[in-house]
């Protein structure tokens, strides 16, 4: 129960943070993308201010042996930087750019009833399927 | 280059940042994981392809019904922020192929990578984060070539 009601609350945080930073708005992000013309640099604080967050966080957990719900503290464990960590951006940022949305504030504006939005998270959830599609 | 200045919005920007960064660590206090959209998404849905039971995923859907259910909760105290496309349906599905498969190669996007991952120190999501940003960039710079930018 504890673990279902941080999740959800989490969820909801983070999506109405989206939403007060502007960034469910695609043409928002992609001015902050279009650095060689009009550029709009509140994507950069937007992250600013969630990594400042979230680093002194991260470090005040570093030590705790579990999590309130009672699981693991899991934390990544190192991977190697290879061809599909740089290849998998390079593609991301390529739809990002054309669409102005990445996955969280799509999913937020789907909420939000925002056409756009329903056919970019249809489009990907197809191609996460692409890629995770059990192959015989 | 120019600063758009009537688009800049700092503090609502910075605002919502901190609330992102807050719900990244809520995540991690209340459940030990990193806040990564990707792999909340991604996760659940593998779990459908490959027909697994979806009992270990309840707290990723969760997650991501918390996102969907925000602008509902929002919209009990004020209007929601605008949203303007900038692109039409071709685009937006090719987009989305784009950023649903180039994510799932890379294990994480905007979330993952970037806030938790930077905030981590990890050089792994930093060069991620470089890949994603250097071809939004070169993207964008490309459509506006095109004519096709305001």
């Amino acid at each position: 129960m504890k673990r279902a009601l941080f999740a959800f609350g989490s969820g909801l945080v983070f999506g109405i943070g989206l939403l007060a930073s502007g960034m469910t708005n695609p043409a928002k992000v992609q001015g902050f993308l279009d650095l060689f013309g009009h550029w709009d640099p509140s994507l950069a604080l937007v992250m600013g201010g969630a990594v400042a967050v979230t680093s002194l966080g991260y470090a005040a957990l570093r030590r705790r042996p579990s999590a309130l719900s009672g699981d693991s503290m899991s934390w990544p464990a190192p991977a190697a930087i290879d061809g599909r960590l740089v290849l998998g951006g390079v593609l991301f940022g390529v739809g990002w750019g054309l669409a102005g949305f990445c996955p969280g504030p799509a999913l937020v504006a789907l909420g939000a009833g925002f056409g756009d939005a329903w056919i970019f998270c249809a489009a990907m959830l197809a191609g996460m399927s692409l890629h995770d599609r059990p192959r015989a | 280059m120019d600063i758009a200045w009537i688009q800049f919005t700092p503090l609502p920007a910075l605002a919502g940042g901190l609330l992102i960064g807050t719900a990244a660590v809520l995540y991690m206090w209340g459940n030990g994981r990193i806040a990564g959209i990707t792999t909340l998404v991604a996760a659940p849905l593998e779990a459908l392809l490959r027909r697994r039971p979806l009992a270990s995923e309840v707290a990723r859907v969760l997650f991501v019904a918390g996102l969907v259910a925000a602008p509902l909760l929002w919209r009990l105290f004020a209007p929601l922020p605008a949203a303007q496309g900038v692109t039409g349906p071709v685009g937006l599905v090719l987009a989305g192929l784009l950023v649903g498969y180039g994510t799932r190669m890379a294990n994480g996007c905007t979330s993952g990578h970037g806030v938790c991952g930077l905030s981590r120190g990890s050089l792994r999501s930093l060069v991620n984060v470089l890949a994603f940003m250097g071809t939004g960039i070169v993207t964008v710079l490309v459509l506006r070539l095109m004519g096709l930018l305001p």
